[in-house]
């Protein structure tokens, strides 16, 4: 019984202790962003890693996702004579849920894990320790462009995510299922409002910040060596991808 | 610098217990002690990269623990520190570097900085290498270079962190003799701390031993070498019989993360 209560009160330490060290690097992280040095190089160069380089993967990504939608939609609502909505359904769900979270759990995979490898590299070789020795702030130095970078271009990536998903939901449809072009065109556009492109890119930057921050933070706690930098490469990977699905809930509940 | 009755803890682990130090102005002194004794973690409290669970850190009189982050710093640029593996910067060339503290806290032209980088090459005997990356750097160029950043800002004090650990004898009279320039031609308090008793006479005005979280003795090379004292003779024979009994080191933990940087 004991043992039972010792492992669940370790648990149950390691999550407050963990969650604690999130705000604490927030704070440092949102005072390193108003402090100078200012770095627009870094955070250029975060851009490009972040951003540019995932460009592809999301959009295989969302092209695909919006494909199936059109198809696995048809096939219900053939049911009650509703095809022509599938345009519909498959733009609302791109906008408001399916792009944000799906590009955000692509950009954690990419970019996410490879801030954690990075930043654990340079903590098991001693590089961060001389950040500081150099009388560098290594959390303005290292987190602020890469949060910066994320939250600027996740939701960049999200526009890109939605019109390639409803490109390919179109081409699924009326390609593949025979559905009238301009109908789905029409059905695609006649229901949607700005509220559901905002709403999809608020939860977009809110993403982005969540990725970089989780990815900082577990390359910048690594301990150990080699094993070390693996295991924060996964749990950034995880922690990263569950605070993006816990988030996503809450935010659409704000903004539904 | 001095340190005053220095105590610092890892879990239930005391590595320093109480440790009082002083470094005059334009002296060297050489810290010997076993592996995992916790050397690098009295190096890194003198600069404030580990905070000290109780005692003091001074430099030129200010309690680094006690100034405002931004004075932190200030004193921290006093300083150039030499890893031990190098830490270069990997992602930047070795120019990038040993220009990094210059860019980051001079107003110096780009110019000036390139000439800079040259001139700290020179001096640690590794000129024209700007370009390269560190990944196509040996050990001890590694280390030079790592040599070259610390001394681009021209501190007042130079930390030295196990200079020759794994280098041949060659490469380490090289590295000795780069340091031994570098202090007569800037003059800076020096803290090494090495296994090395060859590097440490070679270039200690001191040499401490440090054992049991605290620095047993404080003497010359001469008095160390000829000491009859049985913990510097241990040391000094490499006789573990001699030795005074320690706990095993926990040098994964002290290079945690640390309360310092939270």
């Amino acid at each position: 019984m004991n043992a039972v209560l010792e492992f669940f009160g370790r648990g149950s330490l390691r999550v407050i202790e963990g969650v604690g060290r999130f705000f604490v690097l927030l704070g440092m992280t949102m005072r390193g962003v108003v402090s100078p040095p200012f770095s627009p190089v870094a955070t250029a160069r975060q851009v490009v890693r972040v951003g540019v380089d995932s460009v592809p993967v999301v959009l295989l990504t969302a092209f695909f996702t919006g494909g199936v939608l059109a198809l696995q939609t048809f096939k219900g609502f053939q049911r009650f004579h509703a095809e022509g909505y599938i345009g519909s359904v498959v733009a609302l769900s791109m906008l408001r849920e399916l792009g944000p979270v799906l590009t955000g759990l692509m950009v954690t995979g990419r970019a996410g894990s490879a801030m954690a490898a990075e930043l654990g590299s340079m903590r098991v070789t001693e590089q961060i320790d001389a950040l500081v020795s150099l009388a560098t702030d290594p959390v303005q130095y290292l987190f602020v462009p890469r949060v910066l970078a994320s939250i600027l271009v996740v939701p960049m990536l999200v526009v890109l995510a939605d019109a390639v998903g409803i490109l390919g939901g179109y081409l699924v449809a009326v390609g593949y299922l025979g559905a009238n072009p301009v109908v789905y065109m029409n059905n695609t556009f006649q229901f949607l409002s700005m509220e559901d492109m905002t709403s999809g890119l608020i939860k977009a930057a809110a993403f982005g910040f969540l990725l970089s921050l989780v990815g900082c933070q577990c390359g910048y706690d690594t301990q150990g060596g080699a094993e070390g930098v693996g295991l924060s490469t996964t749990k950034a990977v995880v922690m990263g991808s569950l605070a993006i699905l816990i988030a996503d809930f809450f935010l659409t509940k704000v903004l539904f | 610098m001095k340190l005053t009755k220095v105590t610092k803890s890892f879990g239930t682990k005391t590595v320093l217990s109480g440790l009082d130090l002083t470094v005059a102005k334009g002296e060297s002194l050489v810290l010997v002690g076993q592996s995992g004794i916790g050397k690098s973690v009295l190096l890194k409290h003198v600069i404030g990269l580990l905070k000290p669970d109780s005692g003091t850190v001074e430099i030129d009189g200010e309690d680094l623990w006690k100034v405002s982050p931004r004075d932190r710093d200030r004193l921290r640029r006093k300083f150039g520190m030499s890893f031990q593996e190098g830490a270069l910067f990997d992602s930047m060339s070795v120019g990038e570097n040993i220009a990094f503290p210059l860019t980051r806290h001079t107003k110096k032209t780009k110019k000036e900085i390139a000439d800079r980088v040259a001139e700290c090459l020179d001096m640690v005997r590794l000129p024209g290498i700007e370009e390269k990356r560190p990944s196509e750097l040996s050990g001890g160029m590694r280390r030079r270079v790592g040599f070259a950043r610390a001394i681009a800002l021209q501190p007042e004090i130079l930390l030295f962190d196990e200079p020759t650990t794994g280098l041949d004898p060659i490469t380490t009279d090289v590295v000795v003799k780069v340091i031994e320039e570098m202090r007569a031609r800037l003059k800076p308090s020096a803290i090494t701390i090495t296994h090395d008793l060859k590097v440490a006479f070679g270039i200690a005005d001191r040499v401490g031993l440090l054992s049991g979280g605290k620095i047993l003795v404080d003497m010359t090379p001469k008095e160390f070498e000829e000491s009859k004292d049985p913990r510097v003779a241990a040391f000094v024979n490499g006789d573990s019989e001699l030795a005074p009994p320690e706990t095993e080191p926990e040098r994964r933990k002290a290079a945690a993360p640390v309360e310092a940087h939270p």
